[in-house]
């Protein structure tokens, strides 16, 4: 109470001298330069989230939706219980396939040639007897009726759909055809130069290529050794006969899967165009021409598919299939519950992330068992009853040290030691669960001892005051508060452990399981590891798969991280 | 040995036994010597005040009573401190007994963040001291009734002990410690976080307590100590410079260095 206040200038804010003032402008600019990097950092890892989130979510959502065909299945009775004792293993193995099959084609009828024949059958999932089966098994009765059943379609055609879904219309034609039809050959005369803008279309295709041959030959002419002149002068023949064909404005073209593909279609007929001319051209059926004859002004159209035959996954034949299926109304886009029921599959139509959530689960619950009890007693014996020796600063800093070794190593140690020593079965969540628990044990010794820090030491000494043992102070009163913060860091270390891969791969974890796992012992994969699994594969199909996984995984991880925001707040207590 | 040893007489005239006896107490934190060889003699069912500067070791005395200091590892205590001519610091005694002998107040409430009926329950409990939930209400109430608490918080004993008043938490935590029936309460400046008005129910409440209690109480205001106490222990810098009859510290210290803090001339 010696010092007495300095009396203190009322005027603040006006600069006590030039310098100062000077000094101060400085101060104002660093600062507002700081916040200026501060709102640049934080707009540009918004703008990579928000990018990466929504990438994420365009490729995976459509993974959730997919194609089935609505087929008027008929239900016989001599293929699916010839014994007709309805006894339920023989209703099991009947081939439902086949029936599904039969539906289909009975939709697009007159298919004759094998090729064709082949080409529709492959538009249905290998699967897509599965809830022909489903309908018989859960009611009998049904067999010998016709029923209205949706099946899968295979992958290629699903995704053919999801990009095109509303099938191709095409030009209406202005004047009369004269169908001419013999097998599978068609041909179509018509009164005038109707497709003379066609024609000009593929000519000015051929004209690009010989130009494009030309520029070739211009590059490669300087070389002097035979190979090259014979080339330059091989090339230069394709690049004459295609200026000769370009060049020849009414003399009809043949068209191969290297041109994009024009197509004829009236009725139910479609007619894929092989040799175009002015007025007269040549194809073959896709879908059956009948009888062929006269076809009026505007019953037909050309149709155009631009991308070539050969650069495309779907065929021409395919797309005929999938159109006239679409138009009549036997596709429907449904929720694709299979992706969350089934397990994986080869077929991407059939593979889904129930095997991959069930063996995270049951991993994620080893990992829990055993890291929560070991974790929390260890954080309570060197936080509250350890002594304050060397010994124990060596291990306090070997907790943190093993917070930061990689996890590929953590694999390793669990391959040699869970796998090869103790001989623990692979591939199984008990091993997965046992090396993550090693992987995240540290990070909740860790949080754990935060958490206990953060109690005030003084509700201990009330209890210890009062004649509690240390061991009751610490279970009945520092324990309990400090347990918002131990479940915290609990949750963030299993949303770790559920994002894990390496650690997985090294156990064996990275199998083609197609049978969900029953217990901690079954072969299994998990959701990470099956989206690296997916992420490799060929087929177009699993890239939105892939996806698909990414996304139900990452609404697992902010549904844990929300959880743990959410104890903290509620949890929260200040003293 | 001399655990009978009379005091001198205090201002009724009689002659209380001694409660807490300590002889050549020293106590070191790690380097530090933070008291040295200290001697006093507590009477039972008086209060008995430590007043001194921060930092004389009043508190870490206080807390060597009921053996607090073993909860810091770099505390050690040499010398006697015996309670009833039993020595505290044998190994044989049991510390948690020991406690639930000697209770204590701390500076700042700290109730537990439980009910108010849970706060002082759990001395019971733990030593079970209640056959049933009956006699452990009993407890509760009588407890709350002798901290001058009762008819304050008889509405919310299920509500949190943190929800209620600093002043109120303050007799919370001496009902919790009465609880248990501790022959000696010590009190770590028990007023110091609180206002005058709930200084002052406090203190009123140590007069109460001092017909059952043998009480110790460390303080920094110089007028508590001869409001609330018969005996006054003035320390400094480690030392016990004088004790004695509270009216005669205050009024005809022996020491020059006493006098100097009584009339606030360093401190």
């Amino acid at each position: 109470m010696t010092d007495v206040a300095l009396p203190v200038s009322k005027n603040q804010s006006r600069p006590v001298s030039a310098a100062v003032g000077a000094r101060l402008k400085v101060r104002y600019r660093a600062e507002r330069r700081f916040r200026a990097y501060g709102l640049f950092a934080l707009l540009l890892t918004s703008v990579f989230v928000v990018a990466l989130l929504g990438d994420i979510l365009i490729r995976g959502v459509p993974a959730f939706w997919q194609h089935h065909l609505v087929l008027d299945v008929d239900l016989k009775a001599d293929v699916i219980d010839p014994s007709g004792k309805r006894e339920v293993e023989a209703l099991r193995t009947a081939d439902y396939n086949a029936l599904a099959q039969q539906a289909l084609q009975e939709v697009v009828p007159g298919i004759k040639g094998r090729q064709a024949r082949r080409t529709l059958s492959r538009l249905l999932s290998t699967g897509a007897g599965d809830p022909v089966r489903a309908a018989v098994l859960s009611d009998p009765t049904l067999i010998g009726t016709r029923q209205k059943i949706a099946v899968l379609i295979s992958a290629d055609a699903d995704l053919y759909l999801k990009a095109n879904g509303k099938g191709s219309g095409g030009t209406l034609g202005k004047g009369a055809l004269a169908a001419t039809v013999s097998g599978d050959d068609v041909a179509l005369a018509a009164g005038g130069p109707e497709f003379t803008a066609a024609l000009a279309e593929v000519k000015t295709i051929l004209a690009a290529r010989a130009r494009a041959l030309r520029a070739e030959i211009a590059r490669i002419s300087g070389g002097n050794s035979d190979a090259v002149k014979a080339r330059v002068a091989e090339l230069t023949g394709e690049a004459e006969k295609l200026e000769a064909r370009a060049g020849a404005k009414d003399q009809p073209e043949e068209l191969d899967g290297n041109m994009p593909s024009l197509l004829v279609g009236w009725g139910d007929a479609l007619v894929k165009i092989t040799r175009l001319g002015p007025d007269k051209v040549e194809g073959a059926a896709l879908l059956p021409a009948g009888d062929g004859g006269e076809i009026k002004a505007g019953d037909w159209s050309l149709r155009r598919y631009a991308t070539p035959e050969n650069a495309r996954k779907t065929t021409d034949q395919e797309i005929a299939f999938l159109d006239r299926l679409v138009g009549a109304g036997r596709i429907e886009n449904r929720f694709n519950f299979l992706f969350f029921k089934a397990g994986d599959s080869r077929e991407p139509e059939l593979a889904g992330i129930r095997g991959a959530l069930v063996g995270s689960f049951l991993t994620l619950l080893v990992t829990l068992v055993l890291c929560v009890p070991i974790g929390v007693m260890a954080a309570v014996y060197l936080e509250e009853f350890a002594p304050k020796n060397r010994l124990t600063d060596i291990i306090e800093v070997n907790i943190n040290n093993l917070a930061a070794v990689p996890s590929i190593v953590f694999g390793l140690l669990g391959l040699a030691v869970f796998l090869n020593f103790f001989n623990l079965p692979r591939s199984a969540p008990l091993v997965g669960g046992l090396v993550l628990a090693l992987l995240v044990l540290p990070t909740i010794i860790i949080a754990a001892r935060a958490a206990i820090k953060a109690v005030p030491p003084s509700i201990k000494e009330a209890a210890l005051g009062l004649g509690a043992s240390h061991q009751q102070a610490v279970f009945h009163h520092v324990l309990p508060l400090a347990m918002p913060g131990i479940m915290t860091g609990t949750i963030i270390g299993m949303a770790h452990a559920l994002g894990e891969t390496a650690p997985l791969l090294m156990i064996g974890m990275v199998a083609f399981i197609v049978d969900i796992p029953g217990g901690v012992t079954d072969a299994a994969t998990v959701m990470p590891v099956q989206i690296y699994l997916w992420s490799d594969l060929p087929e177009q199909a699993f890239k939105a798969k892939t996806a698909g996984a990414i996304v139900v995984l990452l609404g697992f991880l902010f549904a844990m991280n929300g959880a743990a925001i959410w104890l903290r707040k509620r949890f929260e207590r200040r003293w | 040995m001399n655990d009978v040893q009379m005091m001198t007489a205090t201002a009724d005239g009689t002659q209380p036994r001694v409660k807490v006896s300590a002889r050549g107490v020293d106590v070191f934190y790690g380097e530090k010597h933070a008291i040295k060889n200290l001697t006093v003699d507590i009477p039972d069912r008086t209060v008995t005040a430590f007043i001194g500067p921060s930092g004389c070791g009043k508190s870490t005395f206080l807390r060597c009573i009921n053996r607090m200091n073993d909860t810091i590892p770099s505390c050690r205590v040499t010398g006697r401190i015996e309670i009833d001519g039993e020595d505290i610091y044998d190994p044989v005694l049991d510390v948690v007994q020991l406690r639930a002998r000697v209770g204590m107040v701390f500076q700042k409430p700290n109730p537990f963040p439980k009910s108010v009926f849970e706060n002082v329950a759990y001395g019971p409990k733990i030593h079970g001291l209640a056959r049933d939930r009956t006699e452990l209400e009993e407890i509760v109430v009588r407890s709350l009734k002798r901290a001058s608490l009762f008819e304050e918080v008889k509405d919310r004993l299920n509500d949190p002990g943190t929800g209620l008043s600093g002043g109120q938490q303050q007799r919370l935590c001496i009902a919790r410690a009465i609880a248990v029936s501790p022959e000696v309460i010590l009190m770590d400046e028990p007023c110091s976080a609180l206002d005058p008005i709930a200084t002052a129910k406090i203190e009123e409440l140590i007069d109460e307590l001092r017909s059952n209690f043998t009480i110790v109480i460390v303080t920094h205001s110089m007028q508590q100590a001869a409001r609330v106490s018969q005996r006054t222990a003035f320390f400094h810098l480690g030392t016990l410079v004088e004790e004695g009859a509270t009216e005669q510290i205050f009024t005809a210290p022996q020491d020059r260095r006493t006098q100097d803090y009584i009339t606030g001339r360093f401190g």
